[in-house]
């Protein structure tokens, strides 16, 4: 079976999607990415969608539990790279995704997520003083 | 039939001008010039050419049936026709009018041709039947052409009413005019969203100072461009709402989750700071 690679990047991981999503697929990096945060203690999740054409309500609400699973275990989630008829499919289908942040490219989300991982460093150790 | 027909073509052939002269004569009296719009010279071409592939046609042992290959001509000099009229404004009754016109001369050219003959009646059973469906052709190529004026002026209509504006670097907006339906709100957000991917926007201003109501359905629209833009990672700033569709919007106890800014320009320079870009005005000069 295929599978999604997952990659380290800085205090992040990073996740590209770059063949279209069956629902076993979904499950699977469901799975490996709550793993992974835990194994590596990431921070913030980056799944690039920009390779993604075909989505449904599944991968919908995949990629929110994704985002809710990951914010439970301190790391926060943002996609990038959406396509157009993507984003008009989701919001026709209803799913929102609004738990997630989101930015146009890598380079960007990468810039975002750096910039909010620091955001939540710095109130925890607010909170500690 | 044909025999019909060949005793019209020689009718025809016979006497044309004299046919074509009472045949404008009658054209002119029920006012297909529309007092000089077409000119004379124009309207004597247009008769003097169809009733020469009409000639031609029955000449050649075309039939009753005008979608036939030998009809060709004629057809193509009735489309000519009834397209310009169409386009000039001309009612269809103006137009079917070019050949039902040519019934009457016809009929008494026949009549006088073949005074003592049996086959009159047939005759001209058979031409009767003849113009009229050439005429419904023109009626029919009329209605076409101004079908397809209507749906050209769709399409540009909504082209025209959905520009989507690179206002800064990373800035976009989307002046939106007239009243948004379905099928525009759709258009528009396919242009806006492609734009943001061609121009890496992260912010897209929605203007909707021209837009004269907004009901529960537009705003739903409006919200679902905003989630839609939103999801490819750019922010979405509505600007221009009128005080009386603010009043409105309140009234439906709508929530358009969405900042909004009174003006343009408010929405420029919040869009500006969110961006990390800065104008200013540079030293007095002189």
């Amino acid at each position: 079976m295929d599978k999604i690679p997952i990659l380290k990047v800085g205090k992040c991981l990073l996740v590209t999607i770059h063949i279209d999503m069956h629902d076993r697929l979904a499950m699977a990096l469901q799975d490996d990415l709550t793993n992974a945060i835990v194994s590596t203690r990431a921070k913030g999740v980056l799944i690039d969608v920009s390779a993604l054409e075909i989505v449904d309500s599944f991968i919908g609400r995949m990629l929110s539990n994704i985002a809710s699973a990951s914010r439970v275990l301190d790391a926060v989630t943002i996609v990038v790279g959406m396509r157009p008829h993507v984003a008009i499919t989701l919001v026709e289908l209803g799913v929102q995704l609004s738990g997630i942040q989101t930015a146009r490219n890598v380079d960007k989300g990468l810039e975002t997520i750096n910039r909010l991982i620091e955001q939540s460093e710095s109130t925890d150790a607010d909170g500690d003083d | 039939m044909p025999a019909n027909f060949d005793a019209l073509a020689s009718a025809i052939e016979q006497s044309e001008k004299d046919l074509l002269r009472r045949w404008i004569a009658a054209l002119t009296a029920a006012g297909a010039t529309r007092s000089g719009q077409t000119s004379d010279k124009d309207l004597k071409d247009a008769c003097g050419r169809f009733l020469n592939e009409l000639r031609n046609a029955i000449k050649n042992g075309a039939g009753e049936d005008i979608s036939s290959e030998q009809w060709q001509n004629a057809r193509e000099v009735l489309e000519e026709i009834s397209t310009a009229r169409a386009l000039r404004g001309y009612s269809p009754v103006e137009t079917a009018l070019f050949v039902f016109s040519l019934k009457e001369p016809l009929f008494d050219l026949l009549r006088q041709t073949l005074a003592r003959e049996e086959r009159l009646a047939d005759v001209l059973v058979a031409s009767g039947g003849l113009l009229d469906r050439l005429g419904l052709f023109t009626t029919e190529v009329y209605q076409k052409s101004r079908e397809e004026v209507i749906k050209r002026q769709q399409d540009e209509l909504l082209e025209l009413s959905t520009p989507v504006i690179q206002l800064w670097d990373k800035i976009l907006a989307l002046p939106l005019i007239g009243t948004l339906d379905s099928a525009r709100t759709q258009t528009v957000m396919e242009n806006l969203l492609q734009m943001i991917v061609d121009a890496e926007a992260e912010i897209a201003i929605i203007d909707i100072t021209g837009v004269p109501a907004v009901d529960t359905l537009v705003a739903q629209h409006l919200i679902k461009t905003v989630a839609a833009a939103r999801l490819m990672g750019a922010d979405c700033i509505i600007s221009g709402i009128r005080p009386q569709i603010a009043q409105t919007i309140v009234h439906l106890g709508l929530d358009l989750q969405v900042v909004s800014k009174a003006t343009m320009a408010d929405a420029l320079s919040l869009a500006l700071k969110k961006t990390g870009q800065k104008v200013e005005r540079i030293a007095a000069r002189g």
